[in-house]
């Protein structure tokens, strides 16, 4: 089977509703065409790319691609029974400043970044969660530390926790890290009026 | 010549069906039905096991009509690409028709085995009223059914031996499904309910394992905690097959030390699974069985590192067929290959679906593996990147794959070394596995992947192609080289009209 999508580079949502129609026809109605190594012939015509559309303080629809890694419907082709089982499986790391050990984290058992935060408070039974004015913030109980929760994502920066959907940020985040507050100056949002870092 | 071929003709039926009896191959079995009239005659009158590959092919009053004796039968409904979402929710494959219409004829069924077929309630409940020598229900990947149909399986199959229930979608009503077998049934030598997600009642479990000494089989689903686990083993120690269901505990505690000891009298187990909920650090509890494991499933088990996974193998040098995570890495494929001389089968299924990066098994993991497991047959493999090199001496190093199935995560990735197209690996595979029957291929592939497939895969009889090829001349190839070929498998890839519609008498056979 083949995409019905003549020119048009319709994305393929990750969901479980099929795009495909089953034709024989061939994809942009052209002929055959001789590949240049490393280009991705079939795939790009399947997929919707959006290379350098996203824009940043707009939170993209999570159905749209993100590029260089895009989702494709039914792959890799593993059973959805199986895919069911796994995914409770977003295991990240989450270091604490100054904390020698680190942790490991389910992402999926939750569903919401107030959960995330509770979390933390289980885990790190020094940190608590305090209301300052309106925002939450992560404190040390023991020494009045305030630390900004910050991960890093599927491109490797460091971004404040907080700022996108929380299943988008699910899906990027790749490990987890508590930084004290006065580190965290440098990720501040150009946009943010606060100072530091709350989660909403 | 002649004098043996008129003697066979003047051979009682009786004789010709005792013959037949030790023909117990499909293939066989069809074969002799074309030699001749009576052939036919004796082999359809006395063909007891029917498998249909394709519910659509046919429909069950020609089953019945053809076999009328006929008491074990297989079915397959969906194709396989309905398993990743590719096919229409309502394709069909509904099994209802089938077991109505041998309910109505009276047909003795003691088996039926189904494979991605929509089962539902009633028809469950047809099954078990209308058979009264039903023995075994085997159902793979099945949908459209609860817990209400299989109460109803076990209140009314009096003498069910198996019940097999291989990753199902079943809508779980929190019943007592399995309070429903009734005290009188002892024949049970199979049970396998690990796909259910509720919970069942724990007490009615252990009395039912208790009372069937001839059990053989038992999966276990997430919900029987590990305290459960040992008691239930107390009771069968005699389990060649065990499937556990959660296995979380304190490892300090009794409980874990007591699994240890019971296990350590289950010196029949060889093969293991579940572990769908696992704390890593109560794995030591099981390596008594590890010595004589010949089949090992740890492939619900995200939660087991590398580290932990590689202290369990060095355990298992018997095994057999392991299904494994990619957490498992190169390093730990390594050990594999150091370890496991007698491996056949080896599947590596994918710990991140999202794609983000983290599968940690290469084309290194698979050449340890290909030159440390001799016997190795059969390979499923998801892996981040491959290479021609790396193929080029798997192919060298194991001429004897009947399975190759390889699947970069990314559909087309290169070879990760040249950037160029994985063609050339490819092409050794089938150059040297002259016994290759199942291939799947992944990556950045072109025409001339396909031309080495048609030119060389001679055994082939299943192949599936994902966004592969260039035109259609990769498709001709294919299906003017591979005389053997029954299924095939196309997704996102550029071949028209011209060449699949180019010999449609091929179709026939496939």
């Amino acid at each position: 089977m083949s995409m019905d999508t003549g020119n048009d580079l319709q994305g393929l949502e990750y969901s479980g509703s099929l795009k495909t129609e089953l034709t024989l026809a061939l994809p942009g109605g052209g002929g055959a065409e001789t590949p240049t190594s490393g280009s991705k012939r079939g795939f790009s015509e399947t997929v919707d790319l959006n290379l350098g559309t996203r824009s940043d303080d707009e939170a993209s629809v999570v159905t749209q691609t993100h590029p260089p890694k895009a989702q494709v419907v039914g792959w890799p082709p593993v059973r959805s029974y199986r895919r069911s089982m796994m995914k409770s499986c977003k295991f990240v790391k989450v270091a604490v400043d100054g904390a020698p050990y680190l942790r490991k984290l389910d992402l999926e058992t939750y569903s919401s970044y107030q959960e995330l935060l509770s979390a933390f408070e289980d885990m790190f039974t020094c940190l608590t969660i305090c209301d300052v004015m309106n925002e939450k913030k992560i404190m040390d109980s023991a020494n009045g530390t305030e630390y900004v929760p910050t991960y890093e994502d599927k491109d490797g920066d460091w971004m404040l926790v907080g700022d996108v959907p929380w299943k988008m940020f699910v899906e990027s985040c790749k490990r987890l890290r508590l930084m004290k507050s006065s580190e965290a100056m440098g990720l501040a949002p150009k946009t943010s009026s606060s100072k530091g870092s709350s989660i909403n | 010549m002649r004098l043996c071929h008129s003697m066979m003709n003047y051979f009682p039926e009786e004789v010709l069906e005792h013959v037949f009896d030790f023909l117990t191959s499909h293939r066989d079995r069809n074969a002799v039905s074309l030699v001749c009239k009576s052939w036919y005659s004796v082999e359809r009158l006395s063909r007891e096991k029917v498998f249909i590959g394709n519910c659509y092919a046919i429909n069950p009053e020609r089953l019945i009509a053809r076999f009328p004796r006929v008491r074990s039968l297989t079915l397959k409904g969906k194709p396989h690409f309905a398993d990743f979402n590719l096919v229409p929710h309502d394709w069909g494959g509904y099994v209802y028709p089938w077991i109505d219409a041998m309910a109505k004829c009276g047909i003795n069924l003691e088996e039926l085995r189904l494979k991605r077929m929509v089962v539902s309630d009633e028809s469950l409940e047809l099954l078990a009223k209308s058979f009264p020598n039903f023995k075994a229900l085997v159902l793979v990947s099945c949908e459209g059914f609860t817990t209400d149909g299989l109460a109803a399986i076990a209140s009314n199959c009096r003498f069910l031996r198996e019940l097999d229930l291989q990753e199902n979608d079943v809508d779980d009503r929190k019943g007592q499904w399995l309070s429903c077998f009734p005290d009188t049934c002892t024949s049970l030598v199979s049970l396998n309910f690990a796909c259910l997600k509720g919970e069942v009642n724990m007490a009615a479990l252990e009395r039912l394992i208790a009372r069937c000494p001839n059990l053989k089989s038992l999966r276990l689903n997430h919900s029987v905690p590990l305290d459960a686990l040992q008691k239930i083993l107390v009771q069968a120690p005699q389990l060649i097959d065990l499937g556990t269901g959660s296995f979380v505990h304190d490892p300090d505690s009794e409980i874990c030390n007591k699994l240890k000891n019971v296990l350590q009298k289950c010196t029949s187990i060889r093969s293991l699974s579940g572990f769908l909920d696992v704390n890593s650090r109560c794995l030591p509890s099981i390596y008594p069985v590890c010595t004589n494991l010949t089949s090992l499933n740890l492939s619900y088990a995200p939660e087991i590192f590398s580290i932990e996974l590689i202290k369990l193998i060095r355990h298992c040098k018997k095994l057999e067929r392991l299904w494994i995570l990619d957490t498992i890495g190169d390093k730990g494929l390594v050990v594999v290959a150091a370890t496991c001389k007698e491996l056949q089968e080896l599947r590596v299924f994918p710990s991140d679906l999202n794609g983000m990066g983290n599968a940690e098994v290469t084309e290194v993991g698979l050449v340890a593996i290909s030159a440390g497991c001799p016997k190795l047959n059969s390979l499923l493999y998801f892996c981040q990147q491959m290479t021609n090199a790396a193929l080029v001496t798997v192919a060298k190093n194991c001429p004897n794959f009947i399975r190759f199935r390889l699947c970069t995560l990314n559909p087309t990735i290169p070879d990760a070394m040249t950037n160029q197209p994985l063609d050339e690996g490819f092409g050794a595979i089938v150059r040297s596995c002259k016994g290759l029957k199942r291939l799947s291929v992944s990556g950045l592939l072109t025409d001339q992947v396909f031309l080495y497939i048609g030119m060389y895969a001679e055994q082939l009889e299943m192949l599936s192609i994902a966004f592969a090829g260039n035109s259609d001349k990769g498709m001709l190839y294919v299906l003017n080289g591979c005389k053997k070929l029954k299924k095939l498998e196309i997704r996102d890839s550029p071949f028209g009209d011209v060449a699949l519609l180019a010999d449609t008498g091929k179709y026939q056979t496939m």
